[in-house]
Parts: structure tokens; C-alpha cells; sequence
């Protein structure tokens, strides 16, 4: 584990006199943080490069003033964080960060959480000596979600540099604001950083990259997060609420298979309505960034009265005579545990689509590889300079695995190299020696295969591989131009020590997905490589390591926000109702291989599944009593909910649950088949693949959310299609409204999953992309 | 702090008057006297007289003392904590109350609550405002912490009501535009002080 850091690459620095160990090539000023020494700094964002737009970090290290954010320790460095020099610098920087800021405190949304306020009052700021005339900044909405006051904004760039380093649409920059000139009197008169930095300052103001009023990105919301002032707001917060009103509820997003950390937070809706209300979203934004889904689609619950006996009693008769059981993996690990004894005692079948599919693959994989889990956790991509991606649809599938692709470009000096047939423009903006293919659907093993030519050590190979690797075949096979290709290859392995690949949904629903896990496990094998997996949707982990699923089954079904002959509900919809995920408390495993906990926020009135449980086999008294019952054959621990942490430490070390232990198995060598370049698709295709910020039928539910159902296209590809089509697959057809989506690109459309009344996984069957023919009505 | 005010325990130096009385009577018969003479005194008249003087007064005059409650009432202290009011700006008429939420934090009985939203004017707008009065403890709090002088305690001390609703909420606290002449300014908990110009420094303006 990369988080172990051995004694060898720590340095001793000495903080005002105090000695602490510090990793080697870290910040000063995250040195001192991880040792809980605190230097007063507004700009700077852990996993983001260095801004300088607020200078407040200015230290002394070894005699010379520097800035700790982008000052690296060394061996033996005596730091002093406060000398008189400094001091008057800080303290003149305040000061002009408060000329002109309006003094709205009383109704500003930031209300006491400001940084502006706390480093004002820090610094001991009691008068003013600066003056400029203002100029005249008014508020506006970016987006569906976003709304700036650019009156109230310090221009620290945080929003920037967040949305650029770790996001990558980079939709907002710093521009002109049109203000007077600064005095030149005062560089004289004051000191010599803050001068420089007021004079930024004044020239300045965030607006969105593309010159119009609007921004054109995720809408993830993260600037939000980050604003150390009321500067920028959710658009649907603004005015709402004090901070202090609202109670945090640490919990665990359940959108997709990031699990990322979030907090619920909660009041009275109204005064006439005194249950609690989620009022907004938000996350540790040092150590974990969300997407849209995440911060915006939080108001999913299942408001019901009471307990509705009589549907409860037809639910517990209806489990009595299930055959099978069809759920998602919008579920906890406690409620799937409840299905698998439900499976152990009545004999029921379990399907689940997605996680059938991941669990089948992740099966090949331990059985080529010996190792029970994929290698890396996103922390660790992260942490890599070189990083690939196979068969995932990176802007949809999952936010976090994109940041750390983006992140990767611009913290570590990286590379990337990104294969998918769905074109996309935004991928290669992440950093110059981006490399993509746009390749023929069903020919992923073709890119797993370049992989292992690019980096595999070929003696380690057998000859079932070595036979299939011509390089320049295989990359114009993929599409790409060799000559081309070669050199910028060599570009891009300049100086690179970390490689990590992420594959994701497609190689799980795909005809040669055995083929593709062993490909995966000989490149771990040979190289350097490490390979993490998106699971496809929550907790397609935790239901494949615990669930015994099957692939087909017939009779009377019970379906749990599926479709089925007895429905339970999270929804509203179903015969009995059942909580929604920020109603309920337990765990979930999520990509970074973790079980972590989450809390309910809002109240339920209603039965839930260990309820139906009590009555047609056995369960305790709670949902998080079966916590402690999770398989430890599958990596699970035996530990008790109460005692499962969810937070960060100063350092940015993940606390949150536990890690899945990984064990392994001796195994023989794998033979693999050979590559079929025949099988690649033609013609018209549809790709089964949401649009960003939705994910299920929560996110769909949530009114912050505001991509459609339909049928998403390239602007081009749209064009020939017309307003609204019916797309006819070889299971059956749908009619659908064509959206446009301006960052793909090519001929591929998408057809979204997230309703799963309209079954789309029954249209698709056993792979991500289908030939369909589309034809407008 | 010294404690020579409360050692000074010498309280003779006042000015105390001695009244002219007579000396009780001892023996039978001079009790006796003493009862005949304040018998037949007419004092008894003298008071009579005082009762007639004032009646008149009242009745013809104009000087009546009493004070006719509940159609007249006593001037209270600008400290009374009472029923809250809210005030208005003088000028624009526009309701003080910014939202900020202050009174509602730190009510210690848990009383106040309010909805805030972004209005079209782009600013906080209160949507609605209410104090539970059958656990407000009076204790003048909000008034205190209130940056506009918004809410304050009012004269009104009645809070006998067929319904407490009578008065919890904005509008019934509020003074009515109508009456912004009569609004009184406050003088009470968390009035700024008298000398409170001499208190602040001046912030240097570019313009």
C-alpha cells in the first residue's frame, strides 16, 4: 500500500522550533498540516496545483521567505511561520482582501463558515488603511445549478483551479474586471506581496471560460464546494439556510461506484413542515470531489405516512411463494446479505444484471491472476504518471475515475492513453500527451493487447500472446496512425515510474469477456501495469462478492426497485414501500474497495426488508446488525456498524470503514484466444450509457437533475437523426426524444439506463453495444 | 473592587427629623380626655371636605387622577421586555429584518423560526417569521443580537388571547405602514449606545 510510507523517503523539518518528520517532496505547507501545525492559507487545495493568488502562506524557511503551498521540504529545513515581516504582510493582505467587500455578512450564505471573516478576525484586522474605488459586479446564474456574486468573490481561484485540476472541464478562468488601476503610491507605502497580489486582485474576476454568461460543463458543483466565500452558491441553496442551522449527517453517496464521502444536511423544511429536509450536499473537498449526481440529486426519499399493514402482509405471502428476486445495486451490503440468506433458506434466485456481469469477470480474473480483487484502488491511480483506460465511457460511467485520469495529467506530469469507440472531445483536453482511439466496438481486445506490447517485459509472455503482437496492425486496428502513434508514445514515456489502467463496463458485458480478463491478468503479470475496475453501478462490488447470483431464472418474481409480479419500492410505485438510500443506514463497497458507511438523513415511517425478513426466515433487530455477518471468505471483516469510522485525517488519509482484504491463489499459466478482428460492429450502434449526473432512478427523481431520458447523440450525428426517433434493437424497440451531447462525438448514440421501468437491459442482453436501426418519427 | 462602602457601617450622620409628639397619656383619666377632645374635634370634617375638594375637581375641572385601563395606560421603561415588535426603515417603509438568522440562534427557548429565500430583487427576503409565545421566556435576547435593531421588545404586555397565533407572527408584530410616523424608536437591550459614533474608526474611501 502506497499509503505505508517507509522510513527512507521521511525528512525531519523543524517548525518554529519543533522537530516532525515530513514526506520527502511534499509542501511545506501540507507537511505542517498532516503534523497539525497550522499556517494560515486561503488559496491552496490538497490534490491541486499551487495558485499563489493569496500569498497568505508566506513563511520562513531556512532565512528566505517562500510560500509553504509550493515550497517543497527538505531535509533539515527550519521553518518559522510568523516573523514581524511576514505578520505585516498577512496582515495588509486581509486588509485588502476586505477593501470593498461588501458587508452583507448578516445575510450571506456563507454565514460564519467564510474564511474571508476567519482570517480577518485571525490576523487581528480591526482597521482599515487601503482604499480603491469599487466597480460595479453583479450577480448572475452560471448554470441550472450554479449561482456567482462576483461582488463577494476574493478571486482566490480556487473554483478555478479545482475545476481545471481535478474536474477537467476547466469552464471558469480568471478575467478581466475592468477596475481602476491601482495607485502607484502605493507600492511604496505598502508591503511588497500584498501589493502584488491587491494588483492582481483588482484586475480580476471568475467568469466561464467560453466567454458567454453560461458555463458549458458537468455541473458537478464542486466550485461550490471550494469557495471560501459566498461567492458562488447552488442556485437552489441561495438565501435557503444559515450553516449553523443545518445538522451534517456523514454518509456515502449511493449514485454510482464511487462511494465517495458526503455529508447530508439537514433542517426543518418549513415552518408549517417540521420533518427534516435535506437542504444540500455537502464532501471533505481536500481529500474527495463529487460529481453532479452526488451534490445535487440528494432529495430521492420515499415520504410515506405510515406502515401499510396490508401491503406488508401481501409482501411477507409473495416472498413466501417468490422463485426469484430481481434488484439493482442501488442496495446496502446488509440488504444483500438479507437476499443471499434469502437465497440460502427458501431457495429463491438472484438476478442482478450488473453485478452478474462484473462478478462473472472479476471470477476470470481471480482464476487467471490468483488475486481475489483488482490490484489498485482510484487513490492509487491517482498517484500514478501513466494512466490507460479500456471500455469505459469516462465522462459518464464514473466521475471519480475521470478525475483521477484528468488529475494524473496535471498533478503528476502524465500521460494517458484513452481507448473507446464513442468519441469524445473533452478526454483529450485533460493534458497534451493524451492519446485517444476511437475504435470499432468489440475490439477492446485489440487495445488490451497494444497494452501489453507497449509495456509487457516479452520474455515473461507465452506464446499465445507474443504470437498476436504487431504493434502497428493492432493501432490501426484501433484506428490510429502508427508512425504518428510511435512517437508521441515516446513522448509519453518520458520520465514515467507509476502505470495504471482502468477498465470498466464494456469488458464486463462482452462476448470475450473471459478472454479480456485473462488478457488483463498476463499484462499484471508482465509489466508494470496496474489495473483497477469500475464496478457498473453502487454496489455492483459488494453484491458480487456477497450475492450467489444467477444468470437465468422463470417463475414469480419479486422485484426491489426492479420490475417484477410483487414490486418493493423505494420509488413510491411499488405494492410495498420500502426506504430510500438517505433513509437507511449501512454499508456499501465501493470502486476503492472499501466498506463504508453511511447514515439516514431523513426520516421513514415504513416497513424495510429486514422486517419482511423477521417474518419469512430469520434477522435481528436491526438492518446494520447483519454488518458483522458479512462474508469474511470474500474480504469482508467482522466488525460492528457503530464502530466504522467516515472521515479524513489532516494528512488526507482515507478514514472511512475498512478495506476488502485481498487474498491470493497459486495459478497456471492462462491460454489466451486469439484476437478476432471480424467481430468488431458495423453499422448503426447503439451504446447502452448514461448521460452525465444520472445514474439511477434517485438521481432521475431528484429535482436538481436535469438531464432527460432519450437518446443522446453527437451535434452531428443529431442532425440526421431529427427531434425524435424509434431505435429497434433485435429484443425489441423504444421511441425516444434525440438530445444532443456536445462533447461526443461519431456516430455511436446512447441509450440511457437509469429508468428501470423501461428496461433497457432486456434490449441490450449481454453487451453494452447493440446494431440497432434508427428511424425518426 | 474595594469593600469600603460596606465596612462604612456609621449611618448616624443622617438627617433624621424628629416629629413634635405628644407623649402618650398614662394614667385613666387622661386617656379619657384625649378621647372626648379627638371626638369632638372637627377634623372629621377637614377630611370630608378633602373628599368633596377633589370630587369636585374631577367632576368639574378636568383633574382626575385615576387612570382608566384598559382604555389608558401607564408609560412603561424602554427595558420592559414585552411582546417583540418589528420595525420598519423610516424612510422606504421596507421592514428591517435583513434574515440573517441571528434571534432565531440564539433564542434560548427555541422559539423563533424563520424561511428565507432569494428573491426577484436579488436579495434575502423573509418569507415568513413566527415566535412561539407560549415558550418565549422574554428574556430579550433576540433584541440584543439583532444587527438592525429589527426586532425589538415592545410596550405591549397583555398576552391574554383567545389564540397566542394573535400575535406570533411578522405582520402582527410588524408596525403598520400606517402608523410609521408613531414607530418609537428603541431604547432598550441592544440599542446602541449613546456615544457610539465616538466608539468606530473611520474606513478610508476612494470616492
Amino acid at each position: 500500500m502506497s499509503e505505508v510510507q517507509t522510513v527512507e523517503n521521511m525528512v525531519s523539518i523543524t517548525i518554529d522550533g519543533v522537530e516532525y518528520k515530513a514526506k520527502e517532496g511534499e509542501y511545506i505547507l501540507n507537511a505542517a498540516r498532516a503534523n497539525d501545525v497550522f499556517i494560515p492559507a486561503i488559496c491552496y487545495l490538497t490534490r491541486c496545483s499551487p495558485t499563489l493568488a493569496c500569498r497568505i502562506c508566506l513563511v520562513e524557511a531556512d532565512g528566505k521567505q517562500v510560500y509553504s503551498c509550493n515550497a517543497k521540504v527538505k531535509e533539515g529545513m527550519e521553518i518559522t511561520v510568523s516573523t514581524p515581516d511576514i505578520l505585516a504582510e498577512r496582515r495588509a493582505m486581509m486588509e485588502v482582501y476586505d477593501v470593498n467587500h461588501p458587508l452583507q455578512c448578516g445575510v450571506c450564505d456563507q454565514s460564519g463558515e467564510c474564511e474571508l471573516q476567519n482570517y480577518t478576525l485571525e490576523l487581528q484586522v480591526d482597521s482599515q488603511s487601503y482604499s480603491i474605488q469599487d466597480t460595479k459586479r453583479e450577480a448572475s446564474d452560471w448554470s441550472s445549478v450554479l449561482h456567482y456574486d462576483p461582488g463577494l468573490c476574493i478571486v482566490c481561484e480556487r473554483c478555478t483551479t479545482v475545476c481545471k485540476d481535478m474536474i477537467g472541464d476547466a469552464a471558469i478562468k480568471t478575467t478581466s474586471r475592468g477596475g481602476e488601476a491601482l495607485d502607484k503610491s502605493w507600492k511604496d507605502n505598502m508591503p511588497k506581496d500584498a501589493y502584488a497580489m491587491w494588483n492582481k486582485l483588482q484586475k480580476s474576476v471568475i467568469a466561464p471560460s467560453n466567454g458567454t454568461g453560461s458555463t458549458d460543463c458537468s455541473d458537478c458543483g464542486e466550485c461550490v464546494a471550494v469557495c471560501p466565500v459566498g461567492a458562488l452558491v447552488s442556485k437552489d441553496f441561495v438565501y435557503t439556510s444559515n450553516a449553523w442551522d443545518l445538522k451534517k449527517i456523514p454518509a456515502t453517496c449511493a449514485h454510482c461506484s464511487s462511494g465517495c464521502q458526503i455529508y447530508y444536511e439537514t433542517k426543518p423544511a418549513s415552518i408549517e413542515d417540521r420533518t427534516e429536509k435535506i437542504f444540500r450536499v455537502t464532501n471533505e473537498w481536500n481529500y474527495v470531489s463529487l460529481c453532479g449526481a452526488g451534490r445535487f440529486a440528494y432529495d430521492f426519499e420515499n415520504n410515506i405516512e405510515g406502515k401499510d399493514e396490508v401491503a406488508f402482509a401481501s409482501a411477507v405471502e409473495a416472498f413466501k411463494q417468490a422463485k426469484v428476486i430481481h434488484f439493482n445495486s442501488v442496495i446496502t451490503n446488509e440488504e444483500a446479505l438479507m437476499l443471499q440468506t434469502l437465497k440460502e433458506k427458501l431457495g429463491v434466485k438472484l438476478i442482478n444484471r450488473e453485478a452478474r456481469a462484473f462478478q462473472r469477470f472479476l471470477n476470470f480474473y481471480t482464476q487467471a491472476s490468483g488475486n481475489s480483487l483488482y490490484t489498485l484502488d482510484f487513490k492509487e491511480v491517482m498517484q500514478s504518471d501513466f494512466v490507460m483506460s479500456v471500455g469505459t465511457s469516462l465522462r459518464n460511467d464514473n466521475p471519480n475515475a475521470r478525475y483521477a485520469f484528468n488529475n494524473v495529467q496535471k498533478m503528476n506530469k502524465g500521460a494517458g492513453l484513452y481507448f473507446h469507440p464513442v468519441g469524445d472531445t473533452l478526454v483529450p483536453t485533460f493534458g497534451k500527451t493524451v492519446e485517444s482511439f476511437v475504435h470499432q466496438a468489440g475490439h477492446e481486445e485489440a487495445a488490451l493487447l497494444l497494452i501489453i506490447d507497449l509495456f509487457a517485459d516479452k520474455d515473461k509472455l507465452s506464446d499465445s500472446v507474443k504470437e498476436q503482437l504487431d504493434r502497428d496492425a493492432l493501432i490501426t486496428t484501433l484506428g490510429g496512425d502508427a508512425d504518428k502513434f510511435n512517437a508521441a508514445f515516446d513522448k509519453m514515456m518520458k520520465k514515467k515510474e507509476k502505470f495504471s489502467l482502468m477498465v470498466g463496463e464494456d469488458l464486463y458485458f462482452h462476448e470475450k469477456a473471459e478472454n479480456l480478463a485473462k488478457l488483463i491478468a498476463v499484462l499484471e503479470a508482465s509489466s508494470e501495469v496496474s489495473v483497477a475496475m469500475i464496478p457498473p453501478k453502487t454496489n455492483s462490488l459488494g453484491v458480487a462478492l456477497i450475492c450467489d447470483l444467477d444468470d437465468e431464472a422463470d417463475g414469480f418474481t419479486i422485484g426491489y426497485n426492479e420490475s417484477g409480479d410483487f414490486k418493493l419500492s423505494a420509488l413510491g410505485d411499488g405494492d410495498l414501500d420500502m426506504p430510500a438510500m438517505n433513509q437507511q443506514e449501512g454499508t456499501l463497497t465501493n470502486m476503492h474497495k472499501r466498506v463504508t458507511p453511511t447514515n439516514a438523513a431523513v426520516d421513514y415511517h415504513g416497513y424495510e426488508l429486514n422486517d419482511i425478513m423477521r417474518e419469512v426466515a430469520v434477522a435481528p433487530k436491526e438492518t446494520i446488525d447483519w454488518t458483522e455477518h458479512l462474508p469474511t471468505a470474500k474480504g469482508f471483516k467482522a466488525v460492528e456498524f457503530d464502530s466504522l469510522p467516515n472521515g479524513y485525517l489532516n494528512d488526507g488519509t482515507e478514514n472511512r470503514g475498512y478495506v476488502l482484504e485481498t487474498t491470493s491463489i497459486e495459478v497456471e499459466e492462462v491460454s489466451i484466444e486469439k484476437f478476432d478482428k471480424s467481430r468488431g460492429l458495423e453499422g448503426e450502434i447503439a451504446y447502452r450509457c448514461n448521460p452525465q449526473r444520472q445514474f439511477n432512478d434517485f438521481s432521475d427523481k431528484a429535482h436538481q437533475i436535469f438531464e432527460g431520458f432519450g437518446l443522446y447523440a453527437s451535434p452531428a450525428k443529431a442532425e440526421t437523426l431529427g427531434s425524435k426517433v424509434e431505435v429497434t434493437f433485435d429484443m425489441g424497440s423504444i421511441t425516444l426524444d434525440v438530445i444532443v451531447d456536445d462533447r461526443m462525438e461519431g456516430n455511436i448514440v446512447a441509450v440511457p439506463d437509469f429508468k428501470s421501468a423501461e428496461n433497457i437491459y432486456e434490449l441490450f442482453a449481454e453487451s453494452r453495444y447493440q446494431t440497432v436501426t434508427i428511424r425518426e418519427v | 473592587m474595594s469593600l469600603e462602602q460596606f465596612k462604612n457601617r456609621n449611618v448616624g450622620t443622617q438627617n433624621y427629623k424628629k416629629l413634635d409628639l405628644e407623649h402618650s397619656p398614662t394614667c385613666g383619666w387622661c386617656q379619657f380626655k384625649q378621647v372626648v377632645s379627638r371626638t369632638f374635634k372637627p377634623e372629621l370634617f377637614v377630611g370630608l371636605w378633602v373628599t368633596l375638594r377633589e370630587m369636585g375637581n374631577a367632576l368639574f375641572r378636568g383633574k382626575m387622577h385615576t387612570t382608566q385601563y384598559p382604555f389608558e395606560k401607564l408609560p412603561i421603561s424602554p427595558r420592559y421586555r414585552a411582546i417583540h415588535d418589528m420595525l420598519r426603515l423610516l424612510e422606504s417603509g421596507h421592514y428591517r429584518c435583513i434574515g440573517c438568522g441571528l434571534c432565531e440562534k440564539i433564542c434560548i427557548s427555541n422559539c423563533i423560526s424563520m424561511d428565507t429565500r432569494y428573491d426577484e430583487n436579488q436579495r434575502k427576503e423573509v418569507s415568513e417569521y413566527t415566535i412561539n409565545f407560549g415558550r418565549c421566556i422574554f428574556c430579550g435576547y433576540c433584541a440584543e443580537v439583532c444587527p438592525e435593531l429589527a426586532i425589538v421588545h415592545g410596550p405591549r404586555y397583555e398576552t391574554a388571547s383567545e389564540q397566542r397565533a394573535s400575535f406570533s407572527l411578522f405582520e402582527d408584530m410588524l408596525t403598520p405602514i400606517d402608523k410609521l410616523n408613531l414607530q418609537q424608536e428603541y431604547d432598550g437591550f441592544g440599542a446602541i449606545s449613546s456615544n457610539a459614533d465616538e466608539n468606530i474608526k473611520k474606513t478610508p474611501l476612494a470616492y
